[in-house]
């Protein structure tokens, strides 16, 4: 069951573009996806280092910028140089934007797990508040408020077969199903690894974890890196799937998305930000035919409060403890001879 | 060297305001150790209230200024009592989850009550700026000096002349034995929060008639707060009133020699450099951090 269960699921989202013809239900989904991949990468370290960083949005944002203009080239002076890059394919704009994310994950996860606690959460939502007043400021390179149009869609293709740009709403779903597979699969091998097994040590005693040789800094770094580069790849599939953006990616906001996500659907657990994911990139579109923006956020921050108070561990865990739960149930009425027999 | 001596008045007076956002923010994240998201929207909070006390409903302006205040401690102590009474020991993150989801309720509501267009406050002041030299500053801005520096001596008097003061600086040290020594730190606790919260609203109220009153304007008041507490040292109320002065001068600065652009991002720099390299503020107290 608990194999062929996540198989159904993926066979499900494959079918999805099939028969979902309404383009503007498969625009949410991929903008959900996206999220959701951005979700996952949180969840490694609000989830399984117990980290609670309120900056991830930066990850995000750099990775969209540093993509983006891979891909549009740019032309800008630093100390009177001159540096002008040639626009480069796409493909390589993700790599980079990747790349790059994970770089300030690691730089952060150095510099920021040596004050924990409120101190790392207040020092990752300046690390990102800094990166949107670049982006809102450096305007010869990102081109400020203004934003950056015009960002190209992914190529895919190797030179023998001929080369397909993703124009279409269906292309960029399956591309960023692709991602959020091979994500899951990426976690869940380093949550059952040595790694992550440290990591949840830590989470769940770090006094302990310590005194039996487990070194904070370097599994809580990794953790950083790991989610940084997530987060990027995420942001890069945002920029060359919306094709525009502007310093409004790196909102507090889309950060508090992302922490919805995750704690709706249950942190520390693989499903959680994929449920949780699932939840709020279509609960909006259901809302706004009812509802204003304001009061969609005021739903969301007092869903909030109350997935705290009610449902502390989000979604999933609480979905498996019931279905554990109604299983031991039956099983215990299989047991018995008589009632088991009857029924 | 006129035009440094107007920008450190210029500091002068946004750093009142500054350090009594600080301050306010000092003892509930001090006393507390509650991640305040709420901070910046309760000194929205104040500018809204001081918007429909003094134009809505037409009152006074500086009666106006006082219901705005009060109104600022009354939300505080509400926010305490509803939603973390019940969660009193709960880990740090949880506390933060509540409070953010608090502020983003806080903020869409005023959207949704207020719109999101600007609103302005008239002030009672002549519109002819006081000249002191090379020096020259609206009168309306020197009013909210004065009044931020008599809340600030107010609220040090209150904490280290007085029982309630010294029943707060108690449970600070060690809540435990404060509740031992008999202090209903439950109540400490409201009535930490309430007057946190009133000094925020204070500080928007202040600052609703010389800037205007946004929806928005919240968001970088709380991580500016934030930054003001780090500078000063966690719970250290001299050390938040003069982080605040600190910032608005960096912020000044940074805003004429660097880029007006970068403004707002001096405090998160500040933020930065005092964790990595004094951890335990400016002023430091003998408190760890982490």
């Amino acid at each position: 069951m608990s194999r062929i269960f996540p198989l159904l699921v993926l066979a499900f989202f494959l079918s999805v573009p099939l028969w979902l013809t309404d383009q503007y239900y498969l625009h949410t989904l991929v903008v959900c996806g996206i999220f959701m991949l951005a979700a996952m990468s949180l969840n490694l370290l609000l989830g399984y280092t117990g980290q609670l960083s309120l900056g991830h949005v930066a990850f995000f944002g750099i990775g969209a910028y540093v993509s983006a203009l891979t891909s549009l080239g740019f032309n800008v002076s630093i100390f009177g140089y001159q540096i002008t890059h040639e626009p480069w394919p796409p493909v390589i704009g993700v790599v980079l934007g990747g790349a790059a994310a994970g770089l300030c994950g690691y730089l952060i996860g150095k510099l920021a797990f040596r004050v924990r606690g409120a101190y790392f959460v207040i020092v990752t939502v300046s690390f990102a508040e800094v990166t949107r007043l670049i982006a809102l400021n450096w305007i010869e390179l990102t081109n400020g408020p203004l934003a950056l149009p015009g960002i190209p869609p992914l190529t895919l293709g190797f030179e023998p077969i001929g080369y397909a740009t993703l124009w279409s709403k269906g292309a960029n779903y399956y591309v960023v199903l692709t991602f959020i597979v091979i994500t899951y699969i990426i976690i869940k091998r380093l949550i059952d690894s040595p790694y992550g097994r440290a990591m949840i040590a830590l989470r769940e005693n770090e006094i302990l974890a310590t005194s039996v040789g487990i070194s904070v800094t370097r599994y809580l770094v990794l953790a950083a890196v790991f989610a940084g580069t997530i987060a990027g790849v995420s942001g890069t599939l945002y920029a060359h799937y919306i094709q525009i953006i502007d310093p409004m990616i790196f909102m507090f906001l889309n950060t508090v998305t992302m922490v919805i996500m995750v704690i709706t659907g249950g942190k520390g657990t693989l499903a959680g930000p994929v449920v949780g994911g699932l939840i709020f990139g279509v609960a909006p579109v259901i809302l706004r035919n009812y509802v204003g923006p304001e009061v969609q956020w005021i739903l969301y921050g007092a869903l909030m409060i109350l997935i705290v108070f009610v449902l502390p561990e989000g979604i999933v865990p609480a979905i498996e403890r019931w279905f554990s739960r109604a299983t031991a149930k039956s099983a215990e009425l299989a047991m018995e001879p008589g009632k088991g027999a009857r029924s | 060297m006129d035009q440094f001596l107007q920008h450190l008045a210029n500091a002068l007076i946004m750093g009142g305001t500054y350090a009594l956002l600080g301050i306010g923010l000092t003892l509930i994240f001090g006393i507390m150790r509650i991640v305040n998201f709420t901070h910046g929207e309760l000194y929205a909070f104040g500018a809204y209230m001081m918007y429909f006390f003094a134009v809505v409903l037409g009152m006074n302006f500086y009666v106006a200024i006082a219901f705005a205040i009060c109104a600022g401690m009354v939300l505080g102590a509400a926010i305490e009592y509803l939603l973390l009474r019940s969660k009193r020991g709960a880990d740090i993150d949880t506390t933060m989850l509540i409070m953010i989801g608090a502020w983003i309720v806080l903020q869409n509501t005023e959207i949704l009550i207020w719109g999101s267009v600007a609103k302005s406050i008239n002030s009672p002041f002549p519109i002819e700026p006081l000249t002191l030299g090379p020096v020259s500053l609206s009168s309306v801005r020197v009013f909210v000096l004065i009044v931020a520096l008599a809340l600030i001596a107010a609220t040090y008097v209150l904490i280290n002349r007085t029982k309630l003061g010294k029943a707060m600086r108690a449970t600070f040290q060690d809540s435990s034995t404060a509740a031992l020594m008999g202090i209903n730190t439950s109540a400490i606790y409201t009535t930490t929060f309430g007057l946190g919260s009133a000094l925020a609203a204070a500080a928007g109220a202040l600052l609703g008639p010389v800037f205007v009153v946004a929806p928005a304007m919240g968001d970088l008041a709380s991580l500016k707060a934030f930054a003001i507490v780090i500078l000063g040292g966690l719970g250290n109320i001299t050390g938040a009133a003069f982080g605040g002065f600190i910032l608005a001068f960096a912020e000044e600065m940074g805003a004429s020699y660097i880029s007006s652009g970068y403004r707002d991002a001096m405090g998160f720099l500040i933020i930065i450099i005092v964790l990595l390299f004094r951890p335990t503020g400016l002023f430091a107290r003998s408190e760890r951090v982490g």
